[in-house]
């Protein structure tokens, strides 16, 4: 017998993935609707025998196609006949919830209705007669609590029991249904008819509510008085700040970062060691053990190091946005990100940046429309991330001793400005007409649920790993074959190697920023696998070995880095346009490889290499030619 | 008096939606003649205010409160 396809559809938080959740559990597949950063979900399960398989649709308040959320399960319904549709709503959120239901029976999609949150909908004195909503729709009705496995899990059997040929839409619905049609063909302007059709939708449901709702009290909530402090007033913005300084520490300071650090430190001192030895005890040739261990065990490393940062940011991300917290963070931000062309939800990915523009792409989800969302992981590149400041800083303490702070300073600063101003020039641009309102639902706080919170979590670090890590780890060992060989084989020397044939080649383009050096170029280029990879590169060619590429250790390195010679090889203006230049240009290796796993394609990811290199390019020539007009050198 | 000028704690009626791109979208978040709408609070800077209407709590910038007309 063929699958028994099944489809779950709803308005956004009616509780559709933690019921999709609870069906499917570790099964599911998570992946893009071609083309578009919106996610698509897919599970198969077996149940009494029977194969069934089940599409999580994203959330659309209605199928109007105003946002690719509404337009990707528009077309689904078009082209797609599943033999059971589930419409997830929300009990205590029904009238607005039905719009979508009624919306779904006009293109004759007939429908389970499922209402779900039926603890809610209790205490908050809502009884809802199922019966006469059947009588009412013609189409079967059931209830779920979704996060209550067992009573998620009744709707296997509805599933494998209902013939939905055996129900046709009720004659009071067919009414309405005629009626839309009417309207369509009654040669009004469109958007007339639009509005004479929202309107006899809430018509309907008005009928509906009187009829099979009742509603005991309606007094206030627990919501209410909690958002007279978190969503109004001073202390809504203290509570912010004190959030993302939480948020921060606990990714970059307290167990995502130190965790990775671990990791990276494991794998660079034990599992390198120790592979190099056996190879060497092996008689392994040559360029073998160098390619296992400076470029497959290196690229793992890099791979897995990001892991746990993954984990933990999005373990808290998904979180709050299971509280319902999110959504009074973007409500509290809006004014403020409205001006630099995004929205509130923003921030929160903005913010992780600053740690790392990984996780900060990936946080790029949980925005609202595909614009916010390509427009935020498009601008993360241009922030100092925790990568970057080993640069600035020894570059500042090399050649601006006096003001190493206020450079960092500075560059935090730049990156910023790169940021809103690139925001602002995409959203009138590659994004243009693609509008970005706001109109947000904010929903009552809840706990989060936490299969749905942890699920969520392993997908992300899941779908990094097999998605982004395929292609970080190819491109480590791409750039471990440039940098060990040469035209005659295997080199020990990379200044010899292609690697900094490509540099030279590559620094003849930074000879109007001043810092048309070979060894320049080539940590330019080294810096596009890792950040870090420019601070020791430059130390490997300038003949410093084994200096340390942490920020701390800044003053003394550039000591060891001002006696050789690249201490004469920059002029002072040169090393702030190098710095700025490599605070603003391409995203590393990773974040290249998490964009083309979220955008789902590799234009965007080619495009975010060359638009970055452009502004950096450009911005560091302006520093250079700028200060040189201003007199400095 | 539009949305816009309504102060909290108030609870208004919704007249019209004034001709827009953003009419239908009001719409159909519910956004109807003759539906109640009480106003909880505005964000710390003003913008955007969030209301409660069909039982449920909903966030919108002023410019587009500014196209709803209600009345007490
Ligand atoms: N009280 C209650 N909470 C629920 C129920 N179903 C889901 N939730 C919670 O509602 C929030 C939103 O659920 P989610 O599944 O993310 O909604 P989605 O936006 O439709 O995918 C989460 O915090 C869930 O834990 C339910 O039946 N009762
Ligand atoms: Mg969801």
């Amino acid at each position: 017998m063929a699958a028994l396809s099944v489809t779950l559809t709803g308005q956004p938080n009616c509780g559709k993935s933690s019921i999709f959740n609870h069906l499917t559990g570790l099964r599911q597949k998570v992946g893009n609707f071609a083309g578009v950063t919106v996610e698509r979900k897919d599970a198969t399960i077996e149940y009494k025998g029977r194969s069934i398989s089940i599409v999580d649709l994203p959330g659309a308040y209605s199928l109007s196609a105003r946002s690719q959320e509404e337009q990707v399960v528009t077309d689904y319904f078009k082209e797609n006949k599943p033999d059971i549709v589930v419409d997830i709503i929300d009990a205590s959120n029904m009238a607005r919830n039905l719009f979508l239901t009624l919306q779904l029976l006009e293109m004759g999609v007939p429908l389970i209705i499922n209402l779900n949150m039926m603890d809610e909908a209790e205490k908050r004195g809502i009884k809802i007669d199922e019966m006469k909503l059947e009588k009412i729709f013609g189409m079967p009705v059931t209830n779920t609590v979704g996060r209550d496995n067992a009573s998620v899990r009744t709707l296997l059997d509805v599933f494998t029991n209902t013939r939905m040929s055996n129900y046709k839409p009720s004659e009071l619905l067919q009414a309405h249904i005629d009626k839309v049609n009417e309207l369509c063909r009654s040669g009004l302007s469109a958007e007339k008819v639009e509005e004479e059709i929202i309107t006899a939708r809430y018509d309907f449901i008005d009928k509906v509510m009187a009829d099979a709702v009742k509603v005991d009290a309606a007094n206030k909530t627990l919501g209410d008085t909690l958002d007279k402090y978190l969503a109004n007033g001073i202390s809504s913005l203290v509570i912010l700040v004190a959030m993302f300084y939480l948020l921060f520490q606990i990714a970059f300071n307290w167990i995502g970062q130190p965790l990775a650090d671990m990791l990276g430190e494991f794998f660079e001192e034990t599992v390198a060691v120790a592979a190099t030895e056996a190879m060497a005890a092996a008689g392994v040739a040559d360029w073998m053990q160098s390619l296992v261990s400076d470029g497959i065990i290196v690229g793992v490393g890099s791979v897995l190091s990001f892991v746990p940062l993954i984990f933990t940011l999005f373990f808290c991300l998904s979180f709050l946005d299971g509280t319902g917290y999110m959504a009074r963070v973007a409500f509290v931000m809006d004014p403020i990100m409205r001006r630099a062309g995004l929205s509130g939800k923003g921030i929160m990915p903005l913010i992780m940046g600053f740690g790392c523009g990984v996780p900060a792409i990936m946080g790029a989800r949980t925005l609202d429309s595909h614009k916010d969302r390509m427009i935020s992981i498009l601008i993360t590149p241009f922030l100092t991330c925790n990568a970057k400041v080993p640069i600035i800083a020894l570059f500042a303490a090399m050649f601006f001793p006096g003001n190493a702070a206020n450079i960092v300073f500075a560059m935090y600063f730049v990156g910023l400005a790169v940021a809103i101003i690139m925001a602002k020039v995409l959203g009138l641009t590659t994004f243009k007409g693609h509008e970005s309102s706001f109109l947000l639902e904010l929903p009552p706080y809840r706990m989060p649920d936490m299969k749905s919170v942890l699920l969520e979590t392993w997908d992300k670090g899941k779908g990094y790993l097999v998605k982004a890590g395929t292609i970080i780890f190819a491109m480590s060992v791409a750039i471990w074959f440039l940098s060990s060989f040469n035209s005659d084989g295997m080199t020990e020397d990379m200044s010899d190697s292609y690697l900094a044939g490509i540099g030279s080649a590559t620094s003849v383009i930074f000879a109007p920023q001043g810092f048309d050096t070979w060894e320049a170029g080539a940590a330019v280029v080294t810096g596009v696998m890792a950040k870090e990879a420019v601070v020791s590169t430059l130390g490997i060619l300038y003949g410093a070995e084994d200096i340390s590429t942490e920020a701390e250790d800044a003053a003394e390195t550039s000591e060891v880095m001002l006696a050789t010679d690249m201490g004469t090889a920059f002029t002072p203006l040169a090393a702030l346009a190098f710095i700025v230049f490599t605070q603003l240009y391409s995203p590393c290796v990773t974040a290249l490889g998490t964009i083309k796993k979220e955008t789902g394609s590799w234009k965007w990811m080619a495009f975010a290499f060359v638009y970055t290199c452009a502004v950096a390019w450009f911005a560091s020539l302006i520093v250079y030619q700028g200060g040189k007009l201003l007199g400095f050198e | 008096m539009t949305l816009a000028d309504a102060k909290v704690g108030m609870t208004v009626r919704i007249e019209s939606v004034e001709e827009s791109p953003m009419k239908t979208r009001l719409m159909a978040m519910g956004l109807i003649p003759n539906t109640k709408a009480e106003i909880l609070q505005s964000a710390p800077l003003g913008d955007p205010i969030a209301i409660r209407l069909r039982a449920y709590n909903l966030a919108l910038r002023k410019d587009d409160a500014k196209l709803i007309q209600v009345s007490l």
